[in-house]
């Protein structure tokens, strides 16, 4: 046994901490002082538009079927020009778990993570978001993909039918 | 008749006095040890209730007296509804001889400021230390559960190894004062403090105190991560607080009796007697939140180890040495 080592070793312990004493509390005191996230931030999900300003949505389930606690349900519709669209698209927030597989199995990257993190509610019927309650008027994340133009747009001419189409895209480098 | 009546009035006076200050200290207490625990890591602790959440005690008194009171279905009941005002108790019980301040002249009688100055007061506190064993031992017995059982068992072995080496420890005290009153030692240190003339007994007094108080490096009774909460761990409402309060008074009391044996009690230039006594209690009790911030628990042998094996033969010797020299010296 080194007692000397075993002395110093305990008195050492107490300047640390002492000297913690006059740090300044790393708390953010969240009701007053607010932390802003990062703009990658994945908290709420948001649909987002196309350049157009057209929903990118185009209700093919993959969202729903991705989800692991099944928050998400919509209805498909179809418009005269042969586009398709969610006729009602649903959330239920109180059940989500925020893992992000809905965002990451849209095709058309309607759907996205956004960093608005307060969704607290007293009444869990109020966390139940309609399609109107998350479009947003922006395209997110990567504002200038365009689904349909890499798709085809319409169902009349098929794919490469179209004067403003591009090319497929590319999937390695589909980093959002 | 009228005297014994005085006499009796300025007994009541100074009994209300000292539980109202030391209910309240002991209560604020614990908004000070979460504060200072919390500045330790680096976060602000309760700060919600109050300005600087100085009102979080009442409202702890006040959840903890809502909340409902439960006996386990299998308790021994009556035990399990005593022990825990018995540990209040005993902590509050010593707190009378304690010596505070020197005798106070008012309307020509002299007021010793100790509600009472037994000759015996050194022993009567430690007598009551070790009663304070009781309402553990009663407590986890009588909840009827493991866990409690385990911790009033580590609680027992703990308190009565480390009662050796402080009784050890006070003995240059009361050497040097030549009584066990309280008063008196106090008044042998009015050159120097004990802990000057007896660092090595202080140093022992203290780590004895620590583990007598049953807190952090010597909290093995109520060890969170092995045993729930040991000996209180069947108590809830009140019942708990009582245990709680109890261990806070505690803390307030062995400050007070560090203060008495070694840090010269009310002695101290400038500041009015009362107020360094204050101040020393205080500066105890921030010694043992600091510590409680620093230092991890103890594993079980190793507190024994500690207490049997080191701390009792250095006291014997501290003893035996501090004896040789006052008789070379022949003070």
């Amino acid at each position: 046994m080194n007692l000397w080592r075993d002395i110093k070793g305990t008195l050492q312990a107490y300047a640390v901490t002492f000297g913690y004493l006059f740090r300044k509390p790393t708390t953010i005191q969240y009701p007053e002082e607010k932390r802003t996230p990062a703009p990658r931030y994945r908290a709420r999900m948001v649909l987002t538009r196309d350049p157009d300003g057209r929903e990118r949505c185009v209700a093919c389930h993959l969202c729903s079927a991705a989800c692991p606690v099944d928050c998400i349900s919509m209805q498909a519709a179809e418009a005269p020009d042969g586009r398709r669209y969610a006729a009602w698209f649903r959330i239920n927030f109180a059940r989500c778990i925020f893992c992000g597989l809905c965002a990451e199995a849209c095709p058309t990257l309607a759907i996205q993570m956004s960093p608005e993190y307060e969704i607290c509610k007293r009444d869990p019927l109020s966390l139940v978001y309609e399609k109107e309650d998350l479009l947003i008027d922006g395209g997110g994340k990567d504002s200038d993909y365009d689904f349909y133009r890499h798709a085809g747009i319409g169902v009349a001419n098929r794919r490469g039918g179209n004067a403003d189409e591009y090319g497929p895209v590319d999937p390695g480098a589909l980093v959002p | 008749m009228t005297e014994l009546l005085i006499t009796a009035t300025l007994i009541l006076v100074k009994l209300i006095l000292i539980f109202a200050v030391v209910l309240s200290l002991a209560a604020y207490m614990v908004l000070a040890e979460r504060k200072i625990l919390g500045r330790m890591q680096l976060r602000y602790g309760p700060n919600r209730v109050g300005p600087f959440g100085l009102c979080q005690p009442l409202a702890d008194v006040i959840k903890l007296l809502t909340k409902e009171d439960l006996v386990p279905a299998r308790a021994d009941r009556v035990m399990f509804l005593i022990a825990p005002g018995m540990a209040s108790l005993i902590a509050l019980l010593s707190f009378a001889v304690v010596p505070f301040s020197p005798p106070v002249t008012l309307f020509g009688r002299e007021i010793p400021m100790v509600v009472c100055d037994l000759n015996i007061g050194l022993l009567y506190f430690l007598g009551l230390s070790s009663l304070a064993v009781y309402s553990i031992a009663l407590g986890g017995w009588a909840s009827n559960s493991k866990y409690a059982l385990l911790g009033a068992i580590r609680g027992l072995a703990q308190l009565i190894s480390y009662e050796l080496s402080m009784g050890l420890a006070v003995v240059p005290v009361v050497l040097s004062a030549k009584s066990f009153s309280l008063t008196d030692i106090v008044l042998s240190q009015a050159d120097w403090p004990n802990m000057v003339r007896h660092p090595v007994a202080f140093v022992i007094f203290m780590i004895s105190v620590m583990a007598e108080s049953k807190r952090t490096p010597f909290d093995l009774p109520e060890g969170e991560n092995e045993i729930v909460a040991g000996y209180h761990t069947e108590y809830s409402g009140m019942r708990f607080g009582l245990f709680f309060v109890g261990e806070y008074i505690n803390v307030i009391i062995l400050g007070a009796m560090v203060t008495v044996l070694f840090l010269g009690g009310w002695h101290g230039p400038l500041l009015p007697p009362i107020v360094w006594f204050a101040l020393k209690v205080l500066a105890v009790a921030f010694c043992f939140i600091w510590t409680r911030g620093t230092l991890p628990r103890l594993r079980y042998d190793q507190l024994m180890h500690f207490g049997w094996k080191f701390l009792i033969p250095v006291a014997l010797a501290n003893v035996l040495v501090t004896g040789a020299v006052m008789l070379a010296i022949g003070s």
